[in-house]
């Protein structure tokens, strides 16, 4: 009876065993799926928010408009409908603000019940007016033309290059100044980081007698204990001035400021990881190298480095990959400018810092609430690869072995 | 030209210089934080209440939420994320099951926090309807911590050498007995040591916690798990960028980035104590 007892009992805790091995795989599922679910409906709405619709006069030719030309119509960039492919006249734009220009409140009505009537009276009589207006608003017998928006597309978040998730009538979402912020920011922080974390990996597993290697060590294990915040903090207050002084710039908060401090976040990964590599040389071949009479340098430059090249890869893409999903120390420091950056010298925004910085305004459901979610299947997305690619160079070398 | 030797000497010169560069940038950072922070680092400041449009008084309640943010993802976190990596360690056989569990293990340790932050929100907040609320910022912490929860745990059982497994079978013990008993005992200061490191790294989190839990400003403690809470993070963020009055609450912000900081330092510090009595101990044996 005991024994039957304990052998239910084993069976028992394994199965609880098994059941939180796969909670990670349910989690990246549930991480997939939530997060999808929610940025792919961004691309099943109109950039026009506010239920608002967009009306031409009957006889205006041009039956579709799309985001952005609708923007640039509103920021008087095209004043002529003969450049949307219509007549040509100027574009008059009329949107629900300035109904106090054409009509009294009695003309109105007290609950603005002539409204409908007399909005579909405004665009019948003008012909060149573009309206902007509730859909509410759309009376019975509307002697206007509504335009055509196409929903938000993949290929226009992808390239479209302004990011104005909250501009009106009709958003602008362009996630290319985002991406390329991530990227510059990111790839520099590296740039900057690699030569000091590769030098200080030989230093540590080659040259440093044991008594420095036992100081070094937890002075690297600190440096990536310490939280992130902490360091945008610290970059706020030292490196963003520097930067402002050394280069004359009205303001410090730069892609520059970015990279440096990433990269000294980025350095612990690097040096870890490469210091692993180098260690995992095998014995033998040092030796071999060193029996031909080859000096340690020789034997570090023309052995070792060459050997765990690999592994030192992985060290830069990991760091790249931990560089790209940095949110807090970046958002601190970058300025947050959503510009195709085109110096280092410029503020610039990235992924992870707009999410954060935007997140907060953007009210559950709308199109910028969708739109930070597409950012976060983005960057979910880059940095699943980074990782997979990571795992395919770590399994291969395992296979090598 | 160079000699062989002398091009050795410069080599390793610049080897020296950068590795000292990496302690200095660490010195620099520390220093910064010590030495601006250390004068706010008193009682009042640990036990008070902000006042003043954060300008003023303590940072009490960040302090509280922080700890009640640690202490909730690791109730998670922990249970699930041992149990886990004795399963990945001890109870799989090298199948396509284990290395898919452990690649999706892996690809959870590398999305990015914020990622968290923004599935906390859907699922935790939204979708569950917690609200801003302890429970919802503990689950997006623990459910972060779970994997270096489970490679600790990991690391700690392949530490354990074989014979003592192969011992225990052979005395007749069955396979949980033997992990129970035998390996679990042995590897508990290493998965210790790892979890006290992995506290570390929740404390300081801030993005998962930016739309899950954490308050701007909240002088209140909470009184329940559905209560939104002040963070020490999320807190040193507010007041260093867009507090009301930012020149006036950098004294603050000192103080709370120092208080971060020597969190960190002294979960450090204890788990290499650990690790180095426990080193020894295992030595003698």
């Amino acid at each position: 009876m005991r024994k039957v007892l304990n052998r239910f009992s084993e069976k028992l805790v394994e199965g609880l065993l098994m059941i939180s091995g796969t909670v990670t795989s349910f989690a990246v599922l549930l991480i997939v799926v939530f997060l999808f679910r929610e940025g792919f409906t961004l691309f099943k709405s109109s950039p026009i928010e506010h239920h608002n619709v967009i009306a031409v006069n009957t006889g205006n030719p041009v039956s579709q408009l799309d985001a952005e030309q609708i923007k640039n119509i509103f920021d008087q960039e095209i004043t002529s409908w003969k450049d949307l492919g219509g007549n040509d006249a100027e574009i008059l734009t009329f949107t629900i603000n300035n109904l106090g220009d054409y009509f009294s409140e009695e003309e109105l009505g007290s609950d603005f019940e002539f409204l409908p009537e007399k909005i579909s009276f405004l665009i019948d009589s003008i012909p060149n007016i573009l309206a902007v207006f509730p859909e509410a608003y759309l009376s019975g017998q509307f002697k206007g033309k509504l335009v055509h928006v196409d929903n938000i597309k993949l290929s226009e978040f992808l390239t479209g290059k302004e990011w104005y998730p909250t501009s009106e009538p009709a958003v602008q979402l362009g996630v290319l100044p985002l991406i390329m912020g991530t990227l510059v920011v990111s790839l520099f922080a590296i740039i900057f980081a690699l030569p000091i974390g590769i030098a200080t990996a030989i230093y540590l597993a080659e040259i440093a007698n044991p008594k420095l290697q036992k100081i070094l060590k937890p002075v690297i294990e600190l440096l990536a204990g310490i939280p992130s915040v902490v360091y945008g903090f610290f970059g706020l207050i030292t490196i963003v001035p520097m930067i402002h002084d050394w280069f004359n710039l009205p303001v410090g908060e730069t892609a520059l400021a970015g990279a440096i401090v990433l990269s000294i976040m980025a350095l612990p990964t690097i040096i870890t990881v490469s210091e692993d590599a180098i260690r995992n040389t095998p014995r033998s071949m040092k030796e071999a190298s060193l029996a031909l009479g080859a000096n340690h340098w020789q034997t570090i430059s023309r052995v070792i480095l060459p050997y765990s090249m690999s592994g030192i890869t992985a060290a830069a893409i990991l760091g790249i990959g931990r560089a790209i999903g940095e949110t807090m120390a970046v958002l601190m420091v970058t300025g947050n400018a959503a510009v195709i950056p085109t110096s280092l010298l410029q503020p610039v925004r990235t992924i992870p810092a707009t999410i954060a910085a935007e997140l907060g305004e953007a009210p559950q459901g709308g199109i910028h609430y969708k739109a930070l979610f597409a950012l976060g299947c983005i960057l979910f997305i880059m940095t699943l690869l980074i990782n997979i690619y990571i795992q395919f160079i770590a399994s291969r070398k395992k296979l090598k072995k | 030209m160079l000699s062989k030797s002398n091009k050795e000497k410069l080599a390793f010169w610049v080897f020296r210089i950068l590795s000292f560069f990496v302690l200095a940038i660490l010195f620099w950072i520390l220093e910064f934080i010590f030495i601006r922070g250390w004068h706010m680092l008193n009682w009042e400041f640990l036990t008070e209440m902000p006042k003043d449009g954060m300008t003023k008084g303590g940072i009490y309640p960040a302090i509280i939420g922080t700890l009640c943010l640690i202490a909730g993802s690791m109730i998670f976190a922990f249970p699930i994320g041992v149990l886990a990596g004795i399963y990945m360690h001890e109870y799989t056989k090298d199948s396509w099951y284990k290395r898919f569990i452990k690649l999706m293990t892996n690809n959870l340790a590398g999305i990015p926090s914020i990622v968290f932050g923004l599935f906390g929100m859907a699922l935790f907040v939204n979708a569950m309807d917690f609200g801003d609320s302890i429970i919802a910022g503990s689950l997006t912490l623990g459910l972060l911590s779970l994997p270096v929860v489970i490679r600790v745990t990991e690391e700690a059982m392949l530490a354990v050498n074989d014979s003592f497994r192969h011992g225990s079978l052979a005395l007749g013990a069955t396979k949980l007995q033997t992990v129970r008993k035998v390996v679990l005992p042995i590897a508990l200061p290493n998965i210790i040591t790892g979890l006290i490191l992995s506290i570390g790294r929740v404390s300081g989190e801030t993005a998962p916690i930016l739309f899950t839990v954490a308050a701007y400003f909240l002088p209140k403690l909470p009184e329940s798990i559905f209560d939104q809470v002040m963070a020490l993070p999320y807190h040193l963020y507010v007041i260093s960028t867009s507090g009301t009055k930012i020149e006036e609450s950098r004294d603050m912000a000192y103080g709370t980035a120092l208080v971060l900081v020597l969190i960190v330092l002294i979960l450090n510090l204890l788990a290499n104590m650990l690790r180095r009595y426990y080193s020894k101990k295992v030595k003698m044996n």
